[in-house]
């Protein structure tokens, strides 16, 4: 069985009061296996982040089905009630993106460790593993104990990443991470992948610059207007 | 397409929501078809309220909606009109609250659901130190002995992260932010398992806002304690809330995951409200 | 035979000056606060040739209870002689013919105000405390409606929190007359502003304790026998002023509640607050036979009933350790 099964997945904006529907994407149709690790590809604008919200409901999507199979059963992405949605979040599916803000006056170190705080992993662990990976992204070690609302961008984006991969996840959606870090991180990140890659973690990334990581790719989602392609075939 | 001619159109967000099928949790808190009538004004129309152990839930809407209401309908502050509020803890899973007497209901308001209101009068004693207000809930269930009443309030304190050596101030002397802070101290003081916010920074500055909703967030992660939290406020809602109910006139217009509401609004009244204030 | 002749004489007011109804209905209600120790019974406060404010209260109390074989004391502050004792107490026996004593033993009514006798009360003897404010959650909810609720709900959660404000301030309980006390495990009352001192002398004891309050129509009693303990952490113990300091210049007693008299050169002496105690004192001094009764406190300072209060702390004992 797939780790997920999307089937005739179609998201259409509706703007009241302008009284428009702006059609994103429709019937997108494609599996993903446990380890796999999937290009969303397609003109720029096209709405591939908007494919990653919907599956991790940031978006409503607004037709189809998302079979996640889930640690405790297959579960639609599309239409599973907002609590059970809180829970896989916390357990089993990431967005990692590098473009959020973080909280005032939360330390890097504890903004990275929170993800596994919150999961009862022992705290001295928690924060070892926070440590483990803000030095493998390269942040510097005086700003472990600084707020990164302080931070540069890039050292903002280091926080980010590390945040979102620091707890074992089975599936990744990846919002463009690689998307202006410089080449280090870049490479850190994808290593970093490569080794959740390896431990079966799924993934399906945007990616500005898919030759970051297109050694990771093992198969593509390409979105066009109107008329969609699945799984790298075209359609009419 | 909605009827956007008519704004007290009732459109629920998106009915077509399975069940919970992977927490098998009860809710903690189950209202059904609140309802509050003030005269001839229905201040609450009909309002559900589900929150699950360990969440944050927001109830959002603009002054009027009838968000405040709710929140003292939950705290039992007033008698409801109609509907049905019970909450999941042992002794009480059976029993309507509302049906309680006076008596039960204040002895369920002590041990089982805390406040914090948007101002500090209604929740303190301005001229009692801030440890004798926080002391005054474990006073209200028997505690008798000077030296626990003192380190349990200053634990509570602690928890809410107020500064420990202010402890003998009252809350006319202290900050705006202090003053939440004691509130806070005084609602978590006996480990409820609701915590009810209203509007709890509002008018605090932005920097200090940030701090106390900081500490908020940090209780919660720390004790499981399941949160209403009432806000006009999307920034705050977002800062805390994992899932959002949107009110207006009196009824919840739309519910759903927090970053969901506020980014992909279903509703036209809920896109106009992210829309103006976003 | 005429009417006029038939006819009762015009007294122009009743036997002890409340007619039979208002003694009736005083006499209910008393029978009501001694059913509910420590509940403050409503009543419909007379009219009175004094003020209110000074001792109307107890004064409707003792004329509704007070027959021609009573023998009446009525002491203000512990003396005798005060100008509005002797009024009241030449009242009382114009209007009903009892007797008057200083002496707490002979007295079968004593009314009072701010004080109980340091000679130990007998059973079938009863106490009138004057009280102008009854109601101890006043100062904690102006609201009587509300404050009545947090009677109903036996909810002193307030008065709880003076006590510990007083200790995070002050550390210790400031509080000095009318300090509240917890009457029967269930109500809790204001002992009329007796001092601490004499706060103890309503546990168990052997009279019964009518305390009435004329201004606002309320009366509250503590019948014999009855716990009375004041509110006090278990850990900062309630204490009576310390009385063990200095002696009454005139008997040289020592271990009872004393006036202070401050003097020209700025130096206090002290005198026996209870004068009719202190009557007693001399007479028994001067060689004359009197019989002087077992009091409250020896000349130790040791409280009658044993273990009541608890050993006084040092002064260098902070409860905020």
């Amino acid at each position: 069985m797939p780790l997920l099964a999307v089937n005739d997945y179609s998201k259409i904006f509706e703007i009241h009061h302008l009284g428009r529907q702006i059609p994103v994407f429709q019937h997108l149709t494609f599996d993903l296996m446990a380890g796999q690790f999937l290009l969303v590809s397609g003109p720029n604008g096209i709405g591939k982040s908007t494919l990653l919200r919907c599956l991790f409901r940031s978006y409503l999507p607004s037709s189809g089905q998302a079979i996640f199979d889930s640690s405790y059963g297959p579960i639609d992405l599309a239409r599973a009630s907002d609590i059970d949605i809180l829970t896989l979040r916390n357990e089993e599916i990431g967005f990692v993106t590098q473009f959020l803000r973080p909280r005032p006056r939360v330390s890097a170190l504890e903004l990275v460790a929170e993800p596994l705080l919150g999961s009862g992993i022992d705290e001295a662990e928690a924060f070892q593993q926070a440590r483990d990976l803000l030095s493998n992204f390269g942040l510097k070690r005086e700003l472990w104990d600084a707020y990164p609302t302080t931070f540069s961008g890039g050292e903002q984006q280091k926080v980010n990443l590390s945040r979102a991969l620091v707890a074992p996840r089975r599936l990744l959606l990846l919002d463009e991470p690689t998307a202006s870090l410089d080449i280090a991180t870049r490479e850190s990140l994808a290593n970093r992948l490569g080794e959740l890659k390896d431990q079966g973690v799924a993934m399906i990334g945007v990616f500005h610059h898919p030759e970051d990581v297109q050694h990771l790719i093992d198969d593509q989602v390409e979105l066009a207007p109107i008329a969609v392609h699945a799984n790298g075939v075209p359609g009419d | 397409m909605t009827d956007t001619s008519n704004p007290g159109a009732v459109v629920k967000s998106h009915p077509m929501l399975d069940a919970p099928i992977i927490n098998r949790v009860p809710p903690l808190v189950v209202a059904r078809n609140l309802t509050k009538y003030y005269g001839s004004i229905k201040a609450v129309d009909g309002v559900d309220v589900i929150a699950y152990p360990g969440e944050i839930l927001g109830i959002v809407g603009e002054s009027g909606s009838g968000k405040s209401t709710v929140l003292r309908l939950l705290n039992l502050e007033e008698p409801a009109n109609g509907g049905v509020y019970h909450l999941q803890i042992n002794s009480l899973a059976n029993t309507n609250l509302f049906d309680l007497d006076r008596f039960d209901k204040r002895d369920v308001r002590v041990h089982h659901i805390g406040i914090v209101y948007q101002n500090p009068h209604l929740g303190l004693r301005m001229r009692y130190s801030a440890s004798g207000n926080v002391a005054e809930r474990l006073l209200i269930t028997g505690e008798r002995t000077f030296g626990t009443l003192r380190s349990k309030s200053n634990a509570s304190l602690q928890a809410s992260e107020f500064p420990i050596d202010r402890v003998d101030d009252p809350p006319s002397v202290l900050s705006g932010g202090m003053q939440q802070r004691v509130q806070l101290a005084k609602a978590i003081a006996l480990q409820p398992e609701l915590l009810l916010l209203d509007e709890p920074t509002t008018g605090l500055d932005v920097s200090i806002q940030a701090t106390v909703l900081d500490t908020l967030k940090r209780i919660q992660r720390l004790r499981t304690i399941t949160m209403i939290l009432v806000s006009h406020d999307l920034g705050v809602i977002r800062t805390l809330a994992d899932r959002v109910m949107v009110m207006r006139n009196g009824r919840v217009v739309e519910q759903g995951l927090t970053d969901q509401i506020l980014e992909d609004p279903q509703d036209p009244y809920t896109q106009q409200l992210v829309h103006a204030k976003l | 035979m005429s009417l006029i002749e038939l006819a009762q004489p015009n007294q122009g007011y009743s036997y002890a000056f409340l007619d039979a109804f208002a003694k009736r209905e005083l006499r209910r209600r008393i029978l009501k606060g001694i059913a509910i120790p420590g509940y403050q019974v409503p009543y419909a406060s007379r009219e009175l040739p004094i003020a209110r404010g000074w001792g109307t209260g107890g004064l409707q109390v003792t004329l509704s209870l007070v027959g021609p074989d009573d023998t009446v004391k009525v002491i203000d502050q512990g003396a005798d002689d005060s100008v509005n004792a002797a009024n009241l107490r030449r009242f009382i026996t114009r209007m009903s013919g009892a007797e008057t004593t200083t002496d707490a033993n002979q007295a079968t009514i004593i009314q009072s105000r701010h004080r109980i006798t340091e000679e130990i009360l007998r059973e079938g003897q009863t106490l009138v405390l004057q009280v102008p404010n009854p109601e101890p959650l006043r100062r904690v909810e102006p609201d009587m409606a509300k404050a009545r609720i947090l009677h109903a709900d036996a909810d002193y959660g307030q008065m709880w929190l003076v006590l510990y404000e007083q200790l995070v301030r002050f550390g210790r309980y400031i509080q000095g007359a009318s300090y509240p006390v917890m009457v029967h495990e269930r109500f809790v009352m204001a002992p009329s502003p007796i001092p601490r001192w004499d706060t103890p002398d309503l546990h168990q004891s052997a009279h019964l304790t009518l305390l009435s309050a004329g201004r606002e129509k309320r009366l509250y009693a503590v019948p014999p026998y009855t716990n009375v303990y004041p509110l006090e952490f278990t850990d900062v113990p309630f204490e009576v002023e310390d009385q063990s300091e200095w002696a009454c210049r005139t008997t040289g007693e020592r271990n009872k509640f004393m006036n202070e008299l401050p003097q020209d050169d700025g130096s206090s002496v002290f005198e026996l607050s209870d004068t009719g105690y202190m009557e007693k004192l001399v007479n028994h001094q001067r060689g004359e036979d009197v019989t002087i009764g077992t009091t409250y406190y020896d000349s130790e300072g040791q409280f009658y009933h044993d273990g009541y209060l608890k050993p006084r702390r040092s002064r260098q004992e902070s409860p905020d350790a």
